[in-house]
């Protein structure tokens, strides 16, 4: 572990940490082009951060330490994996920490802690916010793990640099049926996973058909913004990891200045093409039934496990 | 002597004392002096194990003529030191627990002597080294747990049924056992384990594999996977809590042990369908444990049936090292078994820790039912930290245990292919998604039964008066909290211990599964790497640094309590939060097909309108399918039959003699 790959490390979570709410103003700004409204500029998120950041913390009055751990928990993994999950360059520090299992269990930590917190404020809506974002987590497990399968026969490891190092040395690895399935069912779970429709609906404000507003309901001020940042954060590394597990073009192999630029900018690019691409989705879906979504899963699902065979009989 | 031969001595003897203490003593310092020397047994045999798995002792004695036609040949190498290690590492805090607990619970003669022997037993399996001292181990562990359930059995009739299920299913494990021994004795010409090794090259392959799967039946059953789990979700939570966690953490692991020892060490492994089996079973008990985990709302029923989940993972690793082996890929094989012992030692440390978690609620609220607590954060802060702490492990979440030997497993599973095989590329991406599930499950499990019975309101008056457990159960719950926070960080210390365990299973033991440089884990014959204490350390910078910001707002300060949102009605109790039941509901409705819910909804109305509802009773279980399609009709069966047989006996004399005479007259022409 050297001084370099640290300092690797930190850009990457500081690049996406701060690229996170810049995204999402964009994908609403598209989404409301689309719709035909003006929308709001697309630092309205980080304008909305700052806001709730210096407001009063006002909490319910049956909650106990598990709320007040809850954000704090969130919001570290999703620093944590911003970290870990190479947006700029393969040669971070934390290559050799945790593999892409391991960015899994830990974005499947935060997704916990939140549902713990959604529980502890005592009305029904934080129970069934939980219920429902517990219930999809689960079902779409198979799905990561599955495709994540998929991408490490080929590369002959789980970690997220040798899977891009191996796709960088074989451009056409990068259209092969294997990473052509699994990216289809990686999609759909990144659809599921970051709360975005046609499974849950961000900027709702009808209780009874929220997921994760229902859980974060409750919270406010401080609480509240790290909560939209860990969101946000979740959303772009998922994007990112759709962008250079399988387009990796750009990214840096090195930890050189010049480098680390370009890959800035192609991953910029990258990202947001991916976020106007769900933005205009989103536009044309309506939400499915809850009970719906599991088929949709199960769908991604059956991608993901043709992904494996056909990495078997097609190799 | 050497330190293993000492401890061994010093383990009898401290059982030996708190089994006497618990005869003489009367009840009050009885309870005392019996988890006291209990413990002090279980620390003699946690010793006499790092002794070999550590400092590569080994240990082999015969005491002669114990029994009429032998005696007991005691052999511990390090596979069985590992199984003790995992024993002594649940064994001492619950003794410790067992004192604070049994002062207000069972604090019987029969049951505290039956504690002791129980420990003894379970440390003791693994060392014995013959047929006979195995099944006369495995007798003594079967009877002096059957005690401990039947333990309450006076204010109590469910303990009674389930005793009665206990003692069926572990005497049928028993005779499965003496069957696959008593061919293994007669095939190989030898009793004693060592001897069985030699001559298993003349064992034909028909024989070999009976003996295989008569073990996976017996040892099955104590290992608790499906179809044989039934005792299990009705044992465990009869027993007094620090029994069900020495039960639910150790004694079901035995059955694991059994079954390495029989197949892969004496028999030396076999075809590749021997893995497939026990790869199978585990997949299916996986799924179908933490299924009923999930809609389970007594406590202590979700917890064993999260064991049947937890041993189904490790039968994974089991299964898919004999796939593995039998494939010739060695290296890969001795990763996987790796995985699954690593799992044995992290599920007893996490699931003692629930169990005992589980326990001091029982002691505070007197329910085991889910469905009546909620609250009980504030009011056992201790109790609710390390429940947190075992439940986040058994969710298989980073940075704790459970994630280390989860991950471990993955990657033994996903690093099978390319592989020569079809069958393995078939059954890799099933058991890889299987895991998955079952992770996430267990994920969903965790937030059920950690979020319904610790936070946001009480929801009944026994929850809403309820306090922290005497010191000696806190005691006891701590100091298993530590055990999961070690084994997470630094399970690298156990790389050498892994692979000197491994090391008897000669069909797979292929040099170090895992190198380490006390940091990093590195794994035989594959390119992947993780960090358990610097991933730890990330999260911990992650957090602080989040942390440090927040801190920085100046609305940190100013909290304002205030009344949950509520639509704009004022009053919120607790009527309106979620359940574990309402919790369960949509996965319980996604997996419908299998767990078959009957749910009863009664609508009463007013008698002068039937527009008016006057009150919904709503009803919903779920029983065991397996128990309910397999075992009923089975037990029917028998019942029939034991009908028909009384017929037979009437009650006179005269026709008992005559069926004396008529057996007495066709023995003797049958032996002629």
């Amino acid at each position: 572990m050297n001084p370099t790959g640290i300092a690797v490390a930190l850009l990457q979570a500081v690049f996406v940490i701060a690229c996170a709410p810049l995204l999402v103003g964009w994908t609403r700004l598209v989404r409301a082009r689309l719709e035909g409204r003006v929308g709001a500029p697309i630092r309205q998120p980080w304008r909305d951060l700052r806001k709730w950041f210096v407001k009063e913390r006002m909490v319910s009055e049956h909650t106990g330490w598990v709320f007040a751990l809850a954000p704090l928990v969130l919001t570290g993994s999703a620093v944590l994996v911003a970290a870990l999950v190479p947006s700029l360059s393969t040669s971070s520090a934390l290559d050799q920490v945790g593999d892409l299992f391991a960015v899994v269990y830990l974005l499947l930590l935060g997704t916990v802690a939140l549902s713990l917190a959604g529980l502890d404020a005592g009305t029904a809506f934080g129970g069934m916010g939980a219920s429902r974002e517990m219930t999809i987590t689960a079902i779409a497990e198979p799905t990561v793990l599955v495709a994540i399968f998929a991408l490490s026969v080929s590369a002959g490891s789980s970690n997220l640099g040798v899977i891009v190092a191996d796709t960088l040395s074989r451009p056409s690895a990068a259209a092969s049926p294997t990473n052509l399935l699994a990216l289809a069912a990686l999609a759909v779970v990144t659809v599921a996973e970051t709360g975005r429709i046609p499974v849950d609906n961000p900027s709702t404000h009808l209780e009874l058909t929220m997921i994760h507003e229902a859980m974060t309901l409750e919270f406010s001020g401080p609480d509240l913004a790290m909560i939209e940042l860990a969101a946000h954060v979740r959303l772009v590394v998922f994007l990112t990891l759709l962008a250079n597990l399988f387009v990796p073009w750009g990214i840096a192999t090195t930890a050189q200045p010049l480098h680390l630029l370009v890959a800035a900018g192609a991953v910029l690019v990258k990202l947001t093409v991916l976020a106007t691409i769900v933005a205009t989705v989103e536009v044309f879906l309506a939400k499915v039934r809850l009970f719906r979504v599991p088929e949709l899963l199960a769908a991604s699902f059956v991608l993901a496990f043709l992904a494996v065979t056909a990495s078997f009989f097609l190799a | 002597m050497n330190t293993t031969e000492a401890a061994f001595i010093a383990m009898a003897v401290a059982a030996s004392a708190a089994v006497a203490a618990a005869i003489v003593l009367p009840a009050r310092s009885r309870v005392v002096w019996v988890g006291v020397f209990t413990a002090l047994s279980a620390t003699a045999g946690g010793v006499a194990s790092l002794a070999v798995l550590v400092g590569g002792d080994s240990f082999v004695t015969v005491i002669p003529d114990v029994f009429p036609l032998g005696g007991v040949r005691l052999e511990f190498d390090a596979l069985s030191a590992l199984f003790t290690f995992g024993t002594a590492l649940v064994a001492v805090p619950a003794a410790v627990y067992g004192i604070g607990y049994s002062g207000q619970g069972p604090s019987s003669r029969p049951a505290q002597a039956a504690w002791p022997v129980l420990v003894w037993s379970v440390m003791m399996v693994p060392a014995a080294g013959n047929a006979i001292g195995l099944i006369a181990l495995w007798e003594l562990m079967a009877l002096s747990s059957t005690v401990l359930v039947l333990a309450e059995h006076h204010h109590n009739a469910e303990a009674r049924r389930a005793g009665q299920w206990y003692v069926a299913m572990t005497h049928l494990s028993l005779l499965a056992i003496a069957l696959a021994l008593f061919i293994l004795v007669h095939q190989t010409g030898g009793e004693s384990f060592a001897a069985m090794r030699a001559g298993a090259a003349n064992v034909g392959p028909v024989a070999a594999s009976t003996v295989f799967l008569l073990a996976l039946v017996g040892f099955g059953v104590k290992a608790g996977v499906v179809p044989l789990h039934v005792w299990l979700p009705r044992a465990h939570p009869e027993a007094p809590s620090h029994v069900s966690a020495l039960m639910s953490g150790a004694m079901v692991k035995l059955g694991v042990y059994g079954l390495l020892r029989v197949g892969w060490d004496l028999l030396d492994g076999g075809p590749l369908w021997w893995g497939a089996v026990v790869l199978t079973v585990g997949l299916i008990s996986a799924m179908f444990g933490i299924l009923h985990a999930l809609v389970a709302s007594d406590l202590k029923r979700l917890l064993a049936y999260s064991t049947t989940e937890n041993v189904g993972l490790i039968f994974v690793g089991v299964g898919a090292a004999g796939m593995f082996a039998a494939s010739d890929n060695r290296p890969l094989a001795a990763v996987a078994l790796a995985a699954a012992l690593l799992h044995v030692l992290n599920h007893g440390a996490f699931k003692g820790l629930l169990f005992l978690g589980a326990g001091s609620v029982l002691t505070a609220t007197g329910t085991r039912n889910l469905d009546h607590m909620g609250g009980l954060g504030r009011r056992m802060p201790v109790t609710a930290a390390t429940f947190a702490i075992g439940g986040m492990a058994l969710a298989a979440l980073p940075p704790l245990n459970g994630f280390v030997s989860e991950w471990l497993l993955l990657q033994s599973l996903v690093h099978s292919l390319p592989s020569e095989a079809a069958s393995v590329a078939v059954a890799m991406p099933v058991a890889v998604a299987v895991v998955a599930l079952t992770g996430g499950l267990a994920a969903a499990a965790f937030v059920k039964a950690f979020g319904s019975a610790f936070l946001a309101m009480p929801r009944s008056a026994e929850a809403e008066a309820a306090h922290e457990s005497p010191f000696t159960m806190r005691t006891g719950m701590i100091a298993l909290a530590g055990v999961c926070i070690a084994l997470a960080l630094l399970p690298t210390l156990l790389a050498n211990p892994l692979e000197r365990a491994i090391a008897p299973a000669t069909g797979i033991a292929d040099g170090a599964p895992i190198s380490t440089n006390g940091v990093y884990v590195h794994l035989a014959g594959i390119q992947a790497g993780l960090s358990p204490l610097m991933l730890t350390l990330g999260l911990l910078i992650g957090v602080v640094a989040v942390f440090a910001v927040v801190r920085r707002s100046r609305a940190r300060s100013t909290v304002r309590d205030i009344p949950p949102w509520g639509c704009g009605r004022t009053l919120q109790t607790s009527r309106m939060e979620y359940t574990a039941t309402s919790f369960a509901e949509p996965l319980q409705r996604v997996f419908d097909d299998v767990l078959h819910p009957e749910i009863d909804v009664v609508v009463d109305h007013h008698t002068e309108s039937r527009h008016y509802v006057e009150s919904i009773r709503y009803h919903s279980e779920t029983r065991d399918g397996i128990e309910n399609r397999l075992y009923e009709p089975l037990l029917a069966v028998a019942r029939r039959w034991g009908d028909r047989a009384r017929s037979v006996q009437n009650g006179s004399i005269h026709r008992y003699l005559t069926y004396s005479l008529v057996v007495t007259v066709v023995v003797l022409l049958v032996s002629q």
